[in-house]
C-alpha cells in the first residue's frame, strides 16, 4: 500500500534523476545501511566474518568492478583474477615498502595501480572484440598470476613464496593481521564499499556511463554519435580494475592475511566473478551485490545442509555446487539474462501497480 | 649434428605433437562456431567428460555411485565387469550423442538469436554443469585410460637421432613418445574424414550450406535443428578423440578441461573457422612454447640477461595471441573483416 | 523552392573514389551540399548511397579524392572527430543502444557538448549534476517536439519499428548538427508514419536551419521534400540537379527503368 509513486510527483530533473525514485525504496534503504552499519558490528563473529559477510563485501567490490566492464561497456573479461592479484601485491608491496602509510590509502593506491596494469591490458580493446578480446584477457589473467609466482621481488623473497600481509591500523584500530577484530575488518570493508557503490552509481547515472552502455549496445554507431571508443573502454578498463585492484587487495590483506598466488587468484576466481554477474544481473550495482551474495551463501547453504545436515562427504557437494551454478547460468542466460536484479525490478513493479495491476 | 642442433629438434618434434593435441581441441570448436557462431567453452569438458564415461563403461564403474551411496547408505562401486574397449567407446560415442541432443532441446533452442557474448558465457555455465555432473557421475579421481594404443618410447626416433649424432659426442638419442606420434596420425586421420565427410555426403553439403548462410539454408529446407545437434555430435566425436588421447597421456583428471583455454589462444591464431587453421594453429603454438620455454631456461639466455625463469608454458599462447591479435585480429588465414552499418 | 545556388557549400566532395579490395564501391564521385539545402541522395540498391553516407561521416576512408568542410579540407579523422565537427546520422537498419531508455539514447546523442570530467562525475558533484539536468531539458525539448513523451523511460528494444526511428532521429537532432544524415528515415514505414516523418524532417530544416542530406527509396517524397538531388548507379554520378531536373534526365530514367544504351 505504500509503495507508491503517486503523489510523489517530481518537480526538477535532479530528482527524477536520484538512485531511488519511491520514497519506501529510499526508507528501506536507509534501514539497510543503518543496520549494516549501527547493528552487524555489535553482533558479528569470527565465523559470521570470515565465512559470509567478509567474502561478500569483498566480492561486492570486485563484483562491481566487473560489471563496469562486462555488464555496462559489454567488453567481457577472463582476467578478473589477475587483476586481484594486482591489487593484493600492491597492497604488499606498499604496505612493506611505507610502514607509515595509511591502509586506508594504501588500499585505494592499490586499486589505482591494478588501474594502470587494466589500462595495460585494455590496449588490445582496440582492435578486438568480444571474446577474442576475452581471450586477450586470458593473457592478463595467466601472465601476471606467473609474475607473481616466478619473480622474488614481489613477494619480498620470502622462503614460501607467500605474502602476508603486516598489522596495520586505522585510528589506532586494527584492521588487517590476524589480530584485528572481526567488527574492525568487517566496517573497514563497508565503508570502502559504501563509497565506491556510491560512485560507481554516479559513473553509471550520467554522461560516463551513457558511453560505456553505447559501447556496448552498438559500438559502431556510438562512435559515429561521438563516443570516442578508445577512451570510453579505456575509461571502463581503469575504472573496472580500480575496483577489481581494491578488492584484491582487501581479499588479501583484511580478509585472507596470507595469500599464494595460484590458489588465491587463479583463473577459478575470473569465472566465480563472471556467474556473480550473470546471476545478479549483468549492468546492475544491485545486481552485483545480489550476485555476490548469492554465490557466496549458496555453498555456505550447500555445506551446512548436505554435509553438516545430511553427513554426506564434501567432495559431493562440491560437485553438486558446480553443477547447480553452471545450470543456473545457462537458466539465467536463457529466462532472464539482466539476473535476480531483473527479477527484483519486476516484483517491485507488480508491487506498485497491487492492488490494481490494470 | 651437434648435440645442441639435436636437443633443439627434439624440442621441437615434442611441441609439434603437443600441438597436434591442442588442435584437436581446437578442432571441435571450429566445427561448432563455423555451423551455429557459437564459441563453444564446453569443448574442453566434454573431452573430459568423454575420457570419463570411456572409463568408467570400460571398468564398470556404477554411475552416481558416490551419490547413492550418500542417499541409501550402500557402498557401491563396480558392476564387476571389464567391457572391450571398442565396444566402450561405441557406447561413449552414444552418450556423447544424447549429449548432443540434450544441448539442443535444452539450451540452444532457446538462445537462438542471441548475441554470441551471451552464447559465449552459456557454454561456459554448460561447462561447469557438465563438469559438475560427470564428477557426480564418475568420482573426480585420477583414473587411468588405457584403449591399447602404444605409448612409451619411439625406438625408430631414438636410433635415427642417434645415427645423426656424432658417436664419440655420447649423446643417448632423442625422446619421442609413441603415443603422441599416434595422436598426430589420428588426428591426420579425423580431419581427412572430416574433410571428405563435409565435401561428399548429403549432410556434410547441408553443413556447409549452414556456415555460409542461415537464412538461405532454412528457406531450400535444411533443419537448422537436425544440423545444430549432427554438429554437436560430430564435436563430441572429436571430443572423445582428443579425451582418448589426453588422457591416455596424462590420465582421466580435471585438468583436462583446461586444455579448453589452451585451444582458445590456437583459435586466435588459426581463425575460428577454418580447420587447416586450426592444424597449423595449434602447432605454433605447440612447438611456439616449448621452444621458448628451452630458450629462456638455457644457460645462454640466463647468463646474458640474469633472469631465472621458467614455467613460460603457462602464458606464452595466450600472449602470442594477444600481440597476434592486436596485429592481425582475423588471424592467420580468416578474411577481411569489412564492417558495415 | 528555395534558391540556394548563391549560397556557400557546406560539404564540397571532391572525386570520391572507394574500393573494397577489388570491388570498386564509389566511382571518382563529387557533389555538394549547401547551406540550408535539403539533399537527397537516391539510386537503386548497391549503387553506393550508403557507402557515400559513411565516407562523409568518416567511417570509411576512400582512396582518393577530398572532402571540404565549410571552406576547409578534412584531413584522415576518426568518426567521432567528424561527429564533434557538427554532423550527425541515422541508419538504415536502426543503430539505436537497445539496452537503454529513449531518454538515455537522446542524452547519448549530446555526448559530443558535455564537459564535466570523470572525477566530477564519480562524486556527482559541481558541473556534473548541473550539466545533466541543462542537457535533460534540451533532451526534453526534442522529445516534446516529435511526440514521444510517453516513451521516455522505455527501453528503446521494446518500442515497435516505426517509434524506433523516430527516437533515432530524436539521438540524432540532440547533438544539434549542422549537418544532418539520414539513411532511409522512411523505410518499412506506412504512408501515415511516412507523413508524419516527413514533417519532422522539414520542420527541422525549417525552425532549426539544419542542412539535410538523405537516401530515400520514395521517389514523391523525394520529389516532394528535397531541393537537390543527386543520384549514383554503379557507385557512378549519374544525375545531380533539382528534382525536376533528375526527373527528366535521361540516364536516371534509364538507370530505373533498367533500359541499356546500345
Amino acid at each position: 500500500m505504500f509503495y507508491r509513486e503517486a503523489g510523489d510527483f517530481k518537480t526538477s530533473y535532479s530528482d527524477d534523476g536520484q538512485t531511488f525514485p519511491i520514497a519506501f525504496d529510499r526508507w528501506r534503504y536507509y534501514a539497510v545501511m543503518a543496520v549494516a552499519f549501527l547493528v552487524i558490528p555489535f553482533l558479528i563473529n569470527d565465523y559470521w566474518e570470515k565465512s559470509i559477510l567478509m567474502p561478500f563485501l569483498v566480492w561486492s567490490t570486485v563484483a562491481i568492478g566487473l560489471n563496469i566492464l562486462t555488464g555496462y561497456c559489454g567488453q567481457l573479461s577472463l582476467g578478473t583474477g589477475g587483476f586481484m592479484a594486482v591489487g593484493a601485491y600492491a597492497s604488499y608491496k606498499l604496505m612493506t615498502a611505507f610502514p607509515e602509510l595509511n591502509i586506508f590509502f594504501v588500499v585505494l593506491l592499490s586499486g589505482g595501480i591494478t588501474a594502470l596494469v587494466g589500462v595495460l591490458f585494455g590496449l588490445p580493446s582496440m582492435r578486438i572484440k568480444g571474446f577474442y578480446l576475452a581471450v586477450a584477457t586470458l593473457a592478463a589473467q595467466f601472465f601476471l598470476v606467473w609474475l607473481f609466482n616466478k619473480v622474488p621481488w614481489f613477494y619480498n623473497y620470502s622462503a614460501s613464496g607467500q605474502i602476508t600481509a603486516p598489522e596495520r591500523s586505522v585510528f589506532g584500530i586494527l584492521v588487517t593481521g590476524p589480530n584485528a577484530a572481526p567488527w574492525a575488518t568487517y566496517l573497514f570493508a563497508l565503508v570502502i564499499l559504501t563509497g565506491l557503490a556510491w560512485v560507481a552509481r554516479n559513473l553509471t547515472r550520467g554522461r560516463v556511463g551513457r558511453s560505456w552502455m553505447a559501447i556496448r549496445d552498438m559500438d559502431i554507431a556510438a562512435e559515429i554519435i561521438g563516443v570516442n571508443p578508445l577512451a570510453t573502454k579505456l575509461s571502463a578498463f581503469a575504472v573496472s580494475s580500480f575496483y577489481i585492484g581494491v578488492g584484491g587487495a582487501l581479499f588479501f590483506s583484511v580478509y585472507l592475511g596470507a595469500a599464494e598466488v595460484g590458489e588465491a587468484f587463479g583463473i577459478d576466481k575470473s569465472f566465480l566473478v563472471l556467474f556473480m554477474i550473470i546471476i545478479g544481473g549483468l549492468g546492475s550495482i544491485f545486481g552485483s551485490f545480489a550476485g555476490a551474495a548469492f554465490m557466496v551463501l549458496l555453498p555456505v547453504l550447500l555445506k551446512n545442509v548436505l554435509v553438516g545436515g545430511l553427513g554426506w562427504p564434501t567432495d559431493l557437494a562440491a560437485h553438486l555446487q558446480m553443477l547447480i551454478v553452471g545450470g543456473l547460468i545457462v537458466l539465467f542466460l536463457i529466462l532472464e539474462p539482466h539476473g535476480l536484479a531483473q527479477l527484483w525490478r519486476i516484483a517491485k513493479e507488480k508491487l506498485r501497480l497491487w492492488p490494481f495491476p490494470h | 649434428m651437434s648435440i645442441e642442433a639435436l636437443n633443439l629438434i627434439e624440442v621441437l618434434i615434442n611441441g609439434l605433437m603437443a600441438g597436434v593435441m591442442y588442435a584437436l581441441v581446437a578442432l571441435g570448436f571450429v566445427l561448432i562456431f563455423k555451423s551455429s557462431g557459437i564459441f563453444n567453452y564446453a569443448q574442453g569438458v566434454m573431452a573430459l567428460f568423454a575420457a570419463m564415461t570411456l572409463v568408467g563403461l570400460q571398468t564398470g564403474q556404477v554411475p552416481f555411485a558416490h551419490l547413492l551411496n550418500a542417499i541409501t547408505g550402500m557402498h557401491v562401486t563396480h558392476f564387476g565387469w571389464n567391457m572391450p574397449s571398442g565396444l566402450a567407446i561405441l557406447l561413449t560415442l552414444g552418450v556423447m550423442v544424447g549429449l548432443a541432443f540434450l544441448v539442443e532441446r535444452l539450451v540452444l533452442k532457446h538462445l537462438v538469436n542471441q548475441e554470441p557474448i551471451i552464447l559465449f558465457m552459456a557454454t561456459i555455465g554448460l561447462a561447469f554443469f557438465l563438469e559438475g555432473f560427470g564428477d557426480l557421475m564418475w568420482t573426480a579421481e585420477i583414473k587411468q585410460l588405457d584403449v591399447g594404443l602404444p605409448g612409451g618410447l619411439s625406438e625408430w626416433f631414438e636410433g635415427a637421432s642417434m645415427a645423426l649424432a656424432d658417436p664419440e659426442a655420447g649423446y643417448w638419442g632423442m625422446y619421442v613418445d609413441k603415443l603422441d606420434v599416434t595422436a598426430a596420425v589420428v588426428a591426420a586421420l579425423l580431419v581427412i574424414s572430416l574433410t571428405l565427410f563435409s565435401q561428399y555426403t548429403r549432410a556434410g553439403r547441408a553443413l556447409r550450406a549452414v556456415a555460409d548462410d542461415h537464412q538461405a539454408a532454412l528457406s531450400v529446407g535444411i533443419s537448422l535443428r537436425f544440423i545444430w545437434v549432427m554438429v554437436w555430435s560430430i564435436a563430441g566425436l572429436v571430443a572423445l578423440v582428443a579425451g582418448i588421447m589426453w588422457g591416455s597421456k596424462t590420465g582421466v583428471q580435471t585438468s583436462l578441461s583446461l586444455i579448453a583455454l589452451k585451444a582458445l589462444p590456437v583459435l586466435m591464431l588459426g581463425g575460428f573457422t577454418s580447420i587447416p587453421g586450426a592444424i597449423v594453429g595449434g602447432l605454433i603454438i605447440g612447438a611456439g612454447e616449448k621452444l621458448f620455454e628451452y630458450f629462456v631456461t638455457s644457460d645462454a639466455f640466463h647468463g646474458l640477461t640474469g633472469f631465472n625463469i621458467d614455467a613460460t608454458e603457462n602464458w606464452f599462447a595466450y600472449v602470442l595471441a594477444l600481440l597476434f591479435l592486436v596485429f592481425r585480429p582475423q588471424g592467420l588465414f580468416g578474411d577481411r573483416i569489412i564492417e558495415r552499418v | 523552392m528555395r534558391d540556394t545556388a548563391t549560397v556557400e557549400p557546406m560539404l564540397d566532395i571532391r572525386n570520391i573514389t572507394l574500393r573494397f579490395g577489388g570491388v570498386v564501391a564509389i566511382r571518382d564521385i563529387s557533389f555538394d551540399i549547401r547551406q540550408g539545402e535539403i539533399r537527397a541522395i537516391i539510386g537503386p540498391n548497391g549503387a553506393g548511397k550508403s557507402s557515400m553516407l559513411n565516407v562523409i561521416n568518416g567511417f570509411y576512408h576512400p582512396q582518393e579524392g577530398e572532402i571540404w568542410f565549410r571552406g576547409k579540407r578534412r584531413g584522415p579523422m576518426r568518426p567521432h572527430e567528424i561527429a564533434r565537427q557538427g554532423l550527425a546520422r541515422t541508419f538504415q537498419n536502426i543503430a539505436l543502444f537497445k539496452g537503454m531508455t529513449t531518454l538515455d539514447n537522446i542524452m547519448t546523442g549530446r555526448m559530443t557538448r558535455m564537459r564535466s570530467s570523470m572525477l566530477e562525475q564519480a562524486l556527482w558533484w559541481g558541473r556534473a549534476e548541473r550539466e545533466e539536468n541543462a542537457h535533460r531539458e534540451k533532451v526534453e525539448r526534442i522529445i516534446d517536439f516529435l511526440e514521444i513523451q510517453s516513451i521516455r523511460k522505455t527501453p528503446v528494444g521494446r518500442l515497435p519499428y516505426g517509434l524506433q526511428k523516430r527516437v533515432e532521429l530524436g539521438r540524432a537532432l540532440a547533438a544539434e548538427p549542422e549537418l544532418l544524415l539520414l539513411d532511409e528515415p522512411m523505410a518499412g514505414m506506412n504512408v501515415e508514419e511516412k507523413e508524419d516523418m516527413s514533417r519532422f524532417i522539414l520542420d527541422v530544416n525549417d525552425e532549426f536551419g539544419t542542412t539535410i542530406a538523405l537516401i530515400e527509396h520514395d521517389m514523391g517524397v523525394v520529389m516532394d521534400i528535397s531541393d537537390r538531388v543527386v543520384v549514383l548507379d554503379y557507385g557512378r554520378k549519374i544525375g545531380d540537379g533539382t528534382p525536376d531536373e533528375v526527373r527528366n534526365n535521361p540516364d536516371v530514367i534509364d538507370a530505373y527503368l533498367g533500359v541499356s544504351h546500345d
